[in-house]
């Protein structure tokens, strides 16, 4: 069941459109990757979703009700670009915040002290915003993000600024939300991390979707075939017994093996290129290479420019 | 409506607590003060010499009534006025105190011819005699006519008190040529002065917090953060009313510790001076003593008294309304400035037609307090961008109460509109970076819709 969905959105601004009738759909208790290139209108999406701005077109709809004002108490939005009040406090900013969104004060204080004791943060409740390093400041947006436990977070860039701990740390969290039910739609430029995290992805380009859908289902869609083998030394070259319907994408040695990648045309199957190197050579792996979602970003991109 | 409170109660909190706030707050009333406090004590310290006063009484009620004081001698002519006035220059006296007769009623004004400006306190103790005396002699007349015993007619003499009379007293500062020119009454001035001051500074100093919170919020990305759970338009009026909320705080904190300063140094100061009518309420009779002892105690007192003479209520009340009016219009503006620009730099091209209004009605204030009642004072105490200074500067000098109302209609309309007018350039100008503003952009974001 979508938790989030939207309909032929379309946000015009003054000479341009920057979403043209974008339809998404975020499943719940899924990590929703919300990807595509500078520009291409995410943060207006984002945007909308957070009810900051309106459509010109287009509904949306949250649980199946038309998104309203009541719901972004369900809505947590940590921004891409983001920033605190220098001199205030760290706790009372933070409780602030809570509190804008709908916590008590004490109740507020309470959980923000758990969590600011579980990102290391404790002694800096009564420190001045400017006296934290940056790190520190995004652990603490990050935890007024999920402090009043909404049903759907929106991440726009959450590990930037980060050092690689703290990017475990903060990934770790992220996937508890996800098994404690919440869902996140998570924004980012960083294929590596969509393609450890996310669940479903969408990628926006030049103010359309282009691409949709389950991850593993996009991966197959993209899938060209290719497969990488290991195997011993030999004397020759292991395209002199593959025809051309093998074509040898790759090909190489190390201090103790050789590997080679091939991608099968036509239709045959992995099947058939095993039973023409079996005979031959000793093999030690033998392995589909799926594409990343790096080259998928890129290849679709590219393509979209094409049109 | 809950958020907007939470957002007022920290713009108010983080302001009112800061450093500079406390310091205000303490430097405002010691400067204030001492403009009070100085005078005074320099009046202490008055020279030995005493300022002739030349009394030309054409009624003869007050020959020999008025006594010397240590800074006044009173000295009585019969010469006509035009001579009185030309030995006035000729001996370079201080002043020429005319009463002119009156055919058919009691005296009840005078003139005070002076080559300087007479203080108030001169001017207290003339009208004061004058009155007691008036009230007197009005009394013995009607007495006379009765036929009562001495033991009644003493105790009805001490009825003056009941009776009050009030003395007009004009005063006409001559320059050197012998030109006359009628001089208002210089508290009036100040206080118009000083309440049309107060209220354009404050506008500045608080319309320009608005502008650098604004500008803080967008720049530093908070308002990325904000955003998404308070609407533009409540982080906006929450700043402005959280900062006017400081700005009353600090006004109100700047009035009472004014006046405990001030009236420290006024028990300290009467202590130690013996005012020229205390010194006279000794020598003189039981009966007078009494009744200038009230009227006139130091000259500190007396100050007070023609403070106090002003109508307090209307100026408080009127000075709070024009200064929120004043300030929702333009913070509204400074928010709409600061939601637009993307560093202080920026700001200059659209500050022009926000300080211009506002320094217009700084200067026909200046204007107004002179001629309270022209044109200009008139007409720039209805427009809403300039009313809160103009109306105050009229104001203790006694304004229509129709225009009163007018003029705050339209202040109210005014801010209505500048509000509207900024919330609409906020929400866009609010998101929107690194994009050079032009007013054909601003035009455009007011335009838009949802």
């Amino acid at each position: 069941m979508a938790i989030f969905l939207t309909e032929n959105v379309t946000k015009r601004y003054a000479g341009h459109t920057a979403l043209d009738r974008v339809s998404i759909e975020v499943p719940e208790h899924s990590i929703f990757g919300l990807l595509g290139p500078n520009g291409a209108g995410k943060t207006s999406l984002i945007r909308i979703i957070n009810r900051i701005t309106g459509p010109d077109e287009g509904s949306l709809f949250f649980k199946g009700e038309k998104l309203q004002q009541k719901h972004i108490y369900n809505i947590g939005y940590l921004p891409e670009e983001r920033g605190l009040y220098r001199k205030m406090k760290v706790g009372e900013h933070a409780v602030y915040l809570a509190r804008l969104k709908g916590l008590s004060k004490s109740d507020a204080t309470h959980k923000l002290k758990v969590w600011f004791d579980k990102f290391d943060l404790g002694d800096w409740w009564n420190r001045k915003v400017e006296e934290l390093s940056k790190g520190m400041q995004q652990k603490v947006q990050f935890i007024v993000t999920v402090i009043h436990e909404p049903e759907l977070l929106i991440f726009d860039e959450p590990f930037s600024g980060f050092d690689p701990i703290n990017v475990e740390l903060l990934k770790k969290e992220i996937l508890r939300l996800r098994d404690n039910g919440t869902t996140i739609i998570f924004s980012t430029h960083n294929m590596a991390s969509v393609e450890e995290l996310c669940d479903h992805i969408a990628l926006i380009d030049r103010s359309k979707k282009i691409l949709d859908g389950k991850m593993k289902d996009i991966k197959k869609q993209y899938r060209s075939d290719t497969y990488s083998i290991v195997f011993d030394h030999f004397d020759g070259l292991i395209s002199s017994f593959l025809d051309e319907r093998f074509e040898i994408v790759d090909e190489g040695e190390d201090e103790d093996r050789r590997y080679a990648s091939v991608r099968i045309t036509g239709d045959l199957s992995s099947k058939d290129l095993l039973k023409k190197l079996v005979p031959k050579i000793n093999i030690y792996a033998f392995n589909e290479i799926l594409p990343t979602m790096n080259d998928i970003f890129i290849s679709v991109v590219k393509d979209n420019e094409g049109k | 409506m809950k958020k907007i409170l939470l957002i007022i109660q920290r713009e108010y909190l983080t302001r009112v607590r800061k450093r500079s706030f406390i310091v205000m707050t303490i430097l405002g009333p010691i400067l204030m003060a001492s403009a009070f406090v100085i005078p005074m004590y320099i009046a202490t310290l008055t020279d030995e010499e005493k300022k002739v006063i030349e009394v030309l009484d054409e009624t003869g009620w007050f020959f020999e009534k008025f006594s010397d004081t240590d800074e006044f001698e009173f000295k009585y002519t019969v010469a006509d006025l035009e001579t009185a006035k030309f030995e006035l220059m000729e001996n370079d006296e201080f002043a020429l105190l005319y009463i002119p007769r009156r055919e058919l009623t009691v005296p009840s004004s005078a003139v005070l011819y002076s080559l300087r400006q007479p203080g108030v306190d001169l001017k207290g103790y003339i009208r004061n005699v004058m009155s007691k005396e008036v009230e007197t002699q009005k009394l013995r007349i009607n007495l006379d006519e009765m036929d009562l015993t001495e033991e009644d007619r003493e105790r009805a003499m001490k009825l003056p008190d009941l009776i009050r009379t009030s003395i007009t007293l004009s005063t006409m500062k001559m320059d050197e040529s012998g030109e006359e020119e009628e001089t208002f009454t210089e508290i009036m001035m100040a206080v118009a002065f000083v309440s049309g001051m107060i209220i354009y500074m404050f506008i500045f100093i608080f319309g320009a917090q608005v502008l650098r919170g604004v500008m803080e919020e967008k720049t530093s990305r908070i308002i990325e953060v904000m955003v998404s759970s308070v609407r533009p338009f409540q982080l906006m009026m929450g700043k402005i009313v959280g900062i006017a909320m400081v700005g009353l705080t600090q006004f109100l904190l700047w009035i009472i510790l004014t006046f405990a300063i001030v009236s420290v140094f006024q028990v300290s100061f009467a202590d130690q001076m013996p005012g020229p009518d205390v010194r006279m309420a000794v020598t003189q009779s039981a009966e007078v003593s009494n009744e200038t002892a009230v009227a006139g105690n130091t000259q500190i007192a007396r100050v007070f008294e023609v403070i106090n003479s002003i109508n307090y209520t209307v100026i408080l009340i009127s000075f709070l309304f024009f200064f929120l009016g004043g300030y929702l219009l333009y913070a509204a503006l400074f928010a709409a400035i600061g939601s637009a620009v993307d560093s202080e730099t920026d700001t200059q091209q659209f500050m022009m037609p926000v300080t211009i209004p506002l320094f217009l009605g700084f200067i026909v204030a200046n204007m107004a307090v002179y001629n309270p009642d022209g044109q200009l004072a008139l007409w720039f105490s209805m427009i809403p961008f300039t009313s809160p200074i103009v109306m105050m500067a009229r104001i203790p000098f006694g304004v229509p109460i129709e225009q009163i109302w007018i003029s705050g209609a339209l202040l109210i309309l005014g801010f209505i509109f500048t509000t509207w007018l900024a919330a609409r350039i906020y929400r866009t100008g609010i998101l929107m970076y690194g994009k050079k503003v032009s007013y054909r952009e601003l035009w455009k974001w007011i335009r838009y819709r949802g």
